[in-house]
Parts: structure tokens; sequence; C-alpha cells
């Protein structure tokens, strides 16, 4: 048989593989379009329209959104809330992990049980946690003041003080996330050459050198994914808000995705919950390209 | 996806039979529901939608329960812009003015038809129907309806050496009491505390009642006006602050809605205003005894009403609406709604539950379940006005800022006013 002879223009060869690439991609495209891209594109466009209630036609009002931001009490206190909840939880949550990471992938017995205990937080639902959490910080009957009363000290109101209901959600959340991040962690440590190690060891070096030398540096990418991740959630996790604090007491443990929730659905004023939205967006695109470009020249262990 | 199939097949059986199916085709209806209060009120509604399709085999009721009173509202709404609506559902009662802004619902005086309808409409208590009429009409029927009540602990009454069949009546009474009923231990760390009024999840609810009792109301009946930062409000607000600041017969700061009834149950306080909802909750948990009162009172005696309606929406065929009507007839029935209100502790809606043989003997051995009923005639409306989730949690947020002594009662309050009149005056 012939071989049959096919002209290879360069102009010919990209439409083959164009046409190609762009079906394989089409399933994936199509929802992401119509689930993310489009959505967007309209909660920008909406963030500068308003009208009287949802049946009413909106108009264009330009910038006046924005400008009811910056005079809106609550929408200053949500992100100054959630840049504390971030700077709480991500780091310690990370810290965690690699610590409890470490200990799992030691070579002692019951490691694999340790390691079923660790991730259990993670797989529970975050409204059944939160349920479990709201009895454990109820200042008469909850456990943790349960347990202060026996040395004798009187807990405080967890979630109904001001002073303290950010911060115990910030601690249901850190034992929360750690568990999911050690996994990422654990899996890491599994793919460290041990010829390193042998060679520390032949140098003598300490436990903690080789972690400060060998072990961190090596687990840097790893590092920037959960970080990445771990400052997401910080913005995206809200769920146990409806149960434990519903952003209370006067907003004090209230963060900026439950904020565009009770906008869009206790006031029923989608066009300020657009705004809202396009504000977290811009913050998140932020956070994640600095971290790209910034971070991710550093973290290659050469 | 149960309910999508349900769709499809109507439809498509609908559309091969044709026209001719018209006149025989059962009505379907879809209608969401709410449940606050927690316990195994699904179950119940469940029976009694049985029941109905039972009596009236054209008539389907898909009824689903779709969380606490905003996740209701927001999936009733919802259904409603996606096309495939819901035909009728309860909600909170103090939706309408929202409700009737978007647009969605019906007045129940354009879906009546005969006397007997109509007598039906008029057969409920009359401070049910406050947060129900607006412009003249009725867009809402009382379903699930409550006041707060006082539950006590009569065990703990009798330990402290006050009669457990004379609860607190007034204001002062409370305070008094309460002291009595507060226990410390050697080092002073309290162990019982006299009194728990909850100020998370519903706080303006429970505000209303204060306020009520120092014979103010929050707002007009139109919703356009609010009257957070007149002085008999701010007093009340004072008055509460003080039950934990100043007397110490009350934890300071928040007071947790959800977990309340389980610190009753627990004994770690002697009394608790809540919802009326959890009474068949209470009694079957309860391992002391425990009474209900009305709420003191200072100037008067008084309570705001609370729960849900029936509202039937806008975009939806006669047919429908008839079928809907029906529905809620049946289900605010005297034997439906004392039935109802057994299982529950809800109140029965109208004076003709109070007259079926189920609820005389219930009454009988539990003269509790009469408590809310007697207190309606001190009820007043519960905070309903237009845009009524922002300016519900304006109030919300000056009373945990007052509580929590982030600020004193009268700023708190004059800056929710404020904010609140900035809100409404678009709608006078």
């Amino acid at each position: 048989m012939k071989p049959q002879i096919i002209k290879l223009t360069s102009k010919n060869m990209l439409n083959r593989f164009n046409l190609k690439a762009w079906l394989l991609l089409l399933p994936a495209l199509s929802f992401l379009i119509a689930f993310t891209h489009w959505p967007t594109l309209k909660s920008i466009w909406r963030s500068f329209t308003w009208a009287r209630s949802d049946v009413a036609p909106s108009q264009f009002v330009g910038l006046e959104n924005y400008q009811l931001l910056l005079e809106d009490p609550v929408f200053l206190k949500v992100i100054e809330n959630n840049f504390w909840y971030a700077i709480g939880t991500v780091p310690t949550s990370i810290a965690l992990a690699i610590i409890m990471a470490l200990w799992v992938n030691s070579k002692i017995s019951g490691t694999s049980l340790l390691r079923l205990a660790f991730f259990t937080p993670t797989i529970l639902p975050m409204i059944t946690v939160a349920n479990i959490w709201l009895f454990f910080y109820s200042p008469q009957i909850g456990l943790f003041n349960q347990l202060l009363a026996l040395v004798g000290i009187e807990g405080p109101n967890w979630l109904g003080d001001p002073d303290t209901a950010l911060s115990s959600l910030m601690v249901m959340t850190i034992w929360k996330e750690a568990g999911f991040f050690m996994i990422f962690y654990l899996a890491a440590l599994q793919t460290l050459s041990p010829e390193l190690y042998a060679a520390a060891k032949l140098e003598g070096a300490s436990a903690w050198r080789i972690f400060r030398k060998i072990t961190f540096p090596l687990l840097m990418p790893t590092t920037l994914f959960v970080l990445i991740n771990a400052i997401l959630n910080a913005f995206k996790l809200v769920d146990h808000l409806f149960i434990l604090t519903k952003g209370g007491p006067n907003n004090e443990s209230n963060l900026l995705l439950y904020y565009i929730y009770e906008t869009a659905f206790s006031f029923l004023d989608s066009y300020y919950a657009a705004t809202l939205t396009v504000v977290m967006l811009a913050t998140l695109a932020v956070i994640a390209l600095a971290q790209m470009l910034l971070l991710d020249r550093k973290i290659h262990y050469r | 996806m149960k309910i999508l199939s349900k769709y499809l097949t109507t439809v498509g059986v609908a559309s091969i039979l044709g026209l001719s199916t018209a006149a025989t085709a059962a009505t379907d209806l879809t209608m969401y529901y709410p449940v606050a209060v927690g316990g195994s009120l699904t179950k119940i509604v469940d029976g009694m939608v049985d029941q109905f399709e039972a009596q009236n085999p054209d008539i389907n009721v898909n009824a689903i329960y779709a969380g606490n009173y905003n996740d209701a509202r927001v999936k009733a709404l919802a259904a409603l812009q996606s096309g495939s609506p819901a035909q009728l559902s309860v909600m909170f009662s103090i939706d309408i003015h929202e409700l009737r802004n978007l647009e969605a619902i019906v007045a129940f005086d354009d879906v009546v038809s005969t006397n007997e309808e109509r007598e039906w409409l008029n057969s409920f208590y009359p401070a049910l129907m406050e947060n129900g009429n607006a412009d003249g009409k009725t867009w809402g029927v009382p379903f699930q309806r409550s006041t707060i009540v006082m539950y006590y602990n009569k065990d703990m009454f009798r330990a402290a050496g006050l009669d457990p069949e004379m609860p607190p009546t007034t204001w002062e009474e409370f305070i008094s009491m309460g002291q009595k009923l507060t226990q410390k231990d050697g080092s002073g760390t309290v162990q019982q505390w006299g009194a728990m009024i909850p100020s998370t999840g519903y706080p303006y609810w429970m505000f209303g009642a204060l306020t009520k009792q120092n014979s103010e109301v929050l707002m007009n009946q139109a919703g356009t006006e609010t009257y957070f930062d007149k002085p008999g409000v701010v007093e009340a607000l004072e008055y509460w602050q003080d039950l934990g600041n100043k007397h110490a017969m009350m934890p300071k700061g928040m007071i947790e809605w959800g977990t309340l009834r389980q610190n009753f149950l627990d004994e770690k306080t002697a009394i608790m205003w809540h919802s009326t909802g959890n009474l068949t909750t209470v009694k079957n948990k309860a391992s002391f005894d425990f009474g209900v009162a009305k709420l003191p009172g200072n100037k008067e005696l008084g309570s705001p009403t609370g729960g849900g309606n029936f509202y039937i929406f806008k975009d939806s065929t006669d047919e429908e609406k008839k079928a809907a009507l029906k529905f809620v007839k049946f289900m605010t029935s005297a034997e439906q709604a004392a039935h109802w209100s057994k299982s529950t502790g809800y109140m029965g809606v109208g004076p003709s539950a109070y007259e079926t043989e189920t609820l005389k003997t219930y009454l009988k051995a539990f003269p509790p379940a009469a408590v809310a009923r007697d207190q309606l005639t001190h009820a007043t409306a519960e905070l309903s006005t237009h845009e009524a989730g922002r300016v519900r949690k304006f109030l919300d947020d000056a009373i945990q800022a007052a509580l929590t002594g982030q600020s004193s009662a009268e700023d708190a309050l004059t800056d929710a006013q404020k904010q609140a009149e900035r809100i409404l005056r678009r709608y006078k």
C-alpha cells in the first residue's frame, strides 16, 4: 500500500492540532464558562447597576455601589476581620500540618492510627463540626468551660464575647484544616530521597539541622500550594458562621463571604452583593498572583 | 432529583395523553416550609400532607423542608426565578412586605370565592393576623405561630423558697426572684443562673417583648417607620442590660439561642424565655418539674407573635391557586390545627382549634399548653418592615452592641434608628 502523503505545511498542522485540542477542552471549558466566567462577568456588570427590587428594571449607576462600600461600617469591619482571620489561621495550620506530617511519617508503631486521627476532622462536614463545637463553646454546659471549671477557672463566654468570638472561630478552623494540609505534606515527605538523610547522618547533623537544611527546603513547593489554598480557604470557608455566631456579636466575627450571603439572601440586595463579590474576587486574584510571581522563583531548591 | 423526575413524568404523561386529560389530571402543588426550633417537626408535616392527599386524590402536595425561615424564603424565591416555582409556601410571617415588593404573592382575599371561605379567612385570632395584613388585605394565613413564653424550673423555685405556682409577673419580681434563684459555689462561680433571655438568633424578637411590656412598639403597621430610639424603647434595652450587669441574675454578654434549651434542660438556668415551639420537646425531655407562664410585664404584659404563615404565589394557574387554598384550609382547620399544636407546642391558630376534643383533653392534662394562647390578648406584631432583613440586622447589632458593653443602649439604638430611617425613606 502506498503511504498517503500529507502536505505538512505549518498552517495545516496548526489547524488539525487546534481543532482536536479544542474538542478535547470543550466539555471542561463549557462548564467553566457557564459556571465561573459568565457569572463573574455578570457580577462585575451588576456591581455597576441598581434597581429598587429584583422585579424592577435596573439602571447603570457607575461607581455608586463602590462608594457605598466605603461608607459601610460593616464592610470595613468584615475586611478587618478577614485579615485577622487569615493571619490567625493560615500560619498556624501550616505549622501544625508539618509537625503532624513529620510525626506520622516517622517509623514508630501505630502511625496509621495517628494518621486517621489527624485526618478525621477533614472528613467531617463543616456544618456537623460547627454544631458539635457550638456545644463545646457553650458557656454553662460546654466541654471547654467544664474542663476549666475542674481546675477552678471560670471560662469565658467564647462565642458571645466580642473579644473571643473571632479567635474561637479561628481555633476551630485550625483544628479542621490542619489535618487536610497534613496529607499534602505527608505525600511530599514520602517522595524525598533517603540518600540525603543518610548523607546528613554520616555528617552527624542534628535533627533540627536536617529539618532546616533538607526537609523544609525540599517541601517548599508543597508549602506554596498549601499556602495558596489556606489563604483562599480563609476567604471561602464560612459554613461554620451560620451555626456558631451568624457573624455576631455585633459583627465581631463577621467575614466577607458571610456578609455577601447576608446581603444577597437576607437583605435581598443582589446589586450590593455583586459589588462585594467583585471586591472579594479582586482580593483573591491579587493574593494568588502575588504568591505565584514572588514566591515561585524562590522555592526551588538549588 | 426526585422532584425533577416527578415533574418530568407529569409533563410527559400529560403531553402523551393530550388535552383530554386536562379535566381529570391531578393538580401538583409544591410547597416549601421551614423549621426553626428542631425536633421531629418534618414528620408531623409529612403526616398531615399524607392525610390531605388521601382525602383529595386529585391534588398532589410536594412538601419540601427548606431549613430555617431564611433558607425557606431563599429557596422559594430561587424556585420562583428559575421558572419552576412553588405554588405556596410557609415562610416567615414578617416577610410580607418584601414578598409584596417582589410581587411574588397574591392576597387571600383575591383567591377566596365562597362565603364559607370568607368566613374561614376571618376565623383566626386577630393578633395572629397583624403580621399577615397589609393595605386592607390578608396576604399570610397563620400556621406555625408562636409567642415567647417563660419556662421555669419548679424544683428550683421550691429549693429557693419561692412558690412554684407564682412565677414573676412584673419586671421587679423578675429581678428579685431571679436573684434568689442564682446560686454560686464556694469560689463565687455561678452554678445556676436565675434567668436567660437569648440574644443571638432572633434578638429583635426577644426585644419586641421587652418593648411591648414597656408599652412601646418597634414599627408601624405599614412597615415604613421604626421607633428604635424612643425613650421607652431605650429603657427596655437598659433593663435587659441590667439583668446581667447590675442584678447579676443572668450571664453577661450573649446568650446563644441554639443551646439555650439544653441549658434549661441541664438545669443551668431556672428560667428561660423561648418560643412556645419548644414546648413539646421540653415536656418530653425535662427530668424535673417545670412550669410555663406569660412573660412578666412592666407597664403592661406583652410578647410579640412569631413564626410562619402560608403564602400563595402569584405565578400559578387559577386551578393551582384553588388547590392551594384547599390545602391551606385543611392545614388550618380546627382538627389539624389542634393536632399540630399538640405535637409541637405552636398554638392553635383559631378559637375553634381549642374547642376540639384533641386540645380540650390535652389542655386538661397539660395546662402549660394554653399559655401561648392566653398571652395573645397581650400580643403585638413581630418586627416587620420593608427591607426587613436589613432593618432587623440594624436592631440586632444594636442590641448585641449594648449587651456586650460596646456601646450604651441609647447610642446603639439611636444609631440603628438613623440607619433604618435611611433605608425606609424610599418606601414612604
